[in-house]
């Protein structure tokens, strides 16, 4: 029973993991760029949704579209001044200014809200208790949210003409561009979704732990880097697949071996899963005959 | 149909295309022929957007195609198969004639794979297949039929039959025929100058950067330079 408790709260914060490695994954499956400012983009949406909630006492649901609506915002601006200009340029160029987006993103919030931690009160309260075993809602609510996220991008890229124009981008854009797709709006939009996903997680996370800061999404952004990578980057089921397994690894490694080395657990697991399947798990090769 | 002139296209401080000019007129095939490096794909990516000249113009259906962004000049009615094929590896058969439909209006996908099927019945049996696993030959029909998908007025043909063993080729040049009869019209890139020429109503022979002879595909077949540069003869 302890372990079952145990599995479900990995799940649960492996379902954090997932929505946020699903945004970093099509974003760097399509612009091909590693967006280190994804983890504070779903701080903002930690913030924005807490000042709905507090300040104008809006409903969590109302707060979380909020959210979501700024950070889309917030994330189309980000990739029209910031790295489209840096489309020619190395990737080394575009890794930096993504790492300054970052800290400018950190430092507005720490200029807006202050360093205080504020505390969240989460959209969804309360526990269901099925046979001994409690589980809280926003637990089951994330877990939900995922599995749904994950249907709907996955069917959005195989059935939709966008969705399917973005799998051309990520691919050849300049292909792309000769059947006539506009290579530049693609980013944008998938930006935006990643972005509003961003939010999504921000909203999640800061309900099943309450403290906010303007740090507090660096962390969970890199590990969902590190479940992105695991899972296979670039690929929708990997980000899933890495996001809960990362969640699973992280929460047992705490229960069970120290809660201080769980961090360490589960960066060993990565550089294991890496050395057996350069690719990630779901790593797409495709053999490519002449 | 298509008028360059005088274009000059540079990579950094390399000079590559030198005042350029040549026509297509409706319904023709004209071929540029060159050796490696002459600058003939350059054109090509030139015309379509992808890369700008510093001088001239280019007018296409009487339209100016300077600084119009090459995702726009699909939708004015010109395809661009890119040397290298350049399918969509990772999508299907079917997909990837889908992408080539994605200017027009999506009553007009199904006719258009049906259309392409027709002209190239291997697709229709490998149309749930990822594209990478398609042969060369294979691949370079679907390049072409993903072109058509656009219904264009003027298709671009970039080194169509590299890489293909000689049935290939002759099967490729043969679809090209049929284009033509059907009233397409068509700009192609080759090396293989026998094989363009004699396809070709027309031809430009280009050698680094420059055209240095014009002529009927005949003419420049029978032409003495270009037998000796370019048909080893």
């Amino acid at each position: 029973m302890e372990f079952l408790s145990y599995l479900i709260s990995g799940i649960s914060l492996g379902s954090v993991y997932a929505i946020i490695a699903l945004g970093y994954t099509m974003v760097y499956g399509i612009a091909k760029m590693l967006n280190f400012a994804h983890g504070d983009v779903i701080m903002i949406g930690g913030y924005i949704s807490f000042c709905a909630m507090s300040y104008l006492n809006l409903p969590g649901p109302l707060a979380l579209l909020l959210a979501m609506v700024v950070c889309t915002a917030l994330g189309v601006i980000i990739e029209g001044l910031a790295y489209r200009p840096l489309r020619e340029a190395t990737s080394l160029a575009v890794l930096i200014t993504a790492i300054g987006v970052s800290y400018f993103l950190q430092n507005s919030a720490l200029l807006i809200w202050g360093a205080t931690p504020k505390v969240y009160s989460p959209i969804i309260e309360g526990t269901q208790t099925v046979g001994g075993l409690s589980v809280s809602n926003i637990s089951l609510l994330t877990m939900a949210a995922c599995i749904v996220i994950m249907v709907v991008l996955t069917l959005f890229t195989s059935k939709t003409k966008m969705g399917k124009a973005m799998r051309a981008c990520s691919e050849d854009k300049g292909a792309a561009q000769l059947m006539g797709i506009n290579v530049n709006r693609t980013i944008s939009i998938t930006f935006a979704i990643g972005s509003a996903l961003a939010a999504v997680a921000g909203v999640l996370m800061c309900s099943a732990y309450p403290t906010l800061m303007p740090t507090t999404g660096s962390m969970p952004g890199i590990k969902a880097f590190t479940a992105a990578v695991f899972g296979g980057i670039g690929s929708i089921p990997g980000a899933f697949l890495g996001g809960i397994l990362l969640g699973i690894i992280e929460a047992l490694a705490k229960a069970y071996i120290s809660t201080q080395l769980s961090n360490s657990i589960v960066f060993a697991v990565l550089i294991i899963v890496l050395l057996v399947r350069p690719a990630g798990l779901l790593g797409k090769y495709v053999p490519e005959k002449v | 149909m298509l008028k360059v002139n005088d274009i000059n296209v540079y990579y950094g401080s390399i000079h590559a295309i030198k005042g350029v000019s040549f026509e297509v007129h409706q319904g023709e095939v004209v071929t540029l022929i060159g050796a490696n490096g002459a600058g003939k794909s350059t054109i090509l990516q030139t015309v379509s957007g992808l890369l700008r000249s510093k001088t001239g113009s280019i007018e296409f259906l009487g339209e100016n195609l300077g600084g119009v962004a090459p995702h726009k000049v699909v939708a004015k009615g010109l395809a661009h198969v890119p040397e290298g094929r350049r399918v969509f590896l990772q999508m299907t058969v079917e997909e990837n004639l889908e992408m080539g439909a994605f200017t027009r209006p999506n009553s007009e996908i199904d006719s258009g794979i049906a259309d392409v099927y027709k002209r190239f019945p291997r697709l229709e049996e490998r149309r749930k297949q990822i594209a990478g696993t398609l042969s060369g030959g294979e691949q370079q029909m679907l390049a072409m039929g993903r072109a058509l998908m656009s219904k264009p007025q003027l298709l671009m043909l970039d080194e169509p039959s590299m890489g293909l063993a000689p049935l290939l080729v002759e099967q490729i040049f043969d679809i090209i025929r049929e284009l033509h009869k059907a009233g397409t019209t068509i700009l192609l890139v080759e090396q293989n100058a026998q094989m363009a020429l004699s396809v070709a109503d027309r031809g430009y022979v280009l050698e680094t950067g420059k055209i240095v002879t014009t002529g009927t595909g005949a003419e420049l077949l029978n032409d003495d330079a270009v037998k000796k540069a370019y048909l080893g003869a």
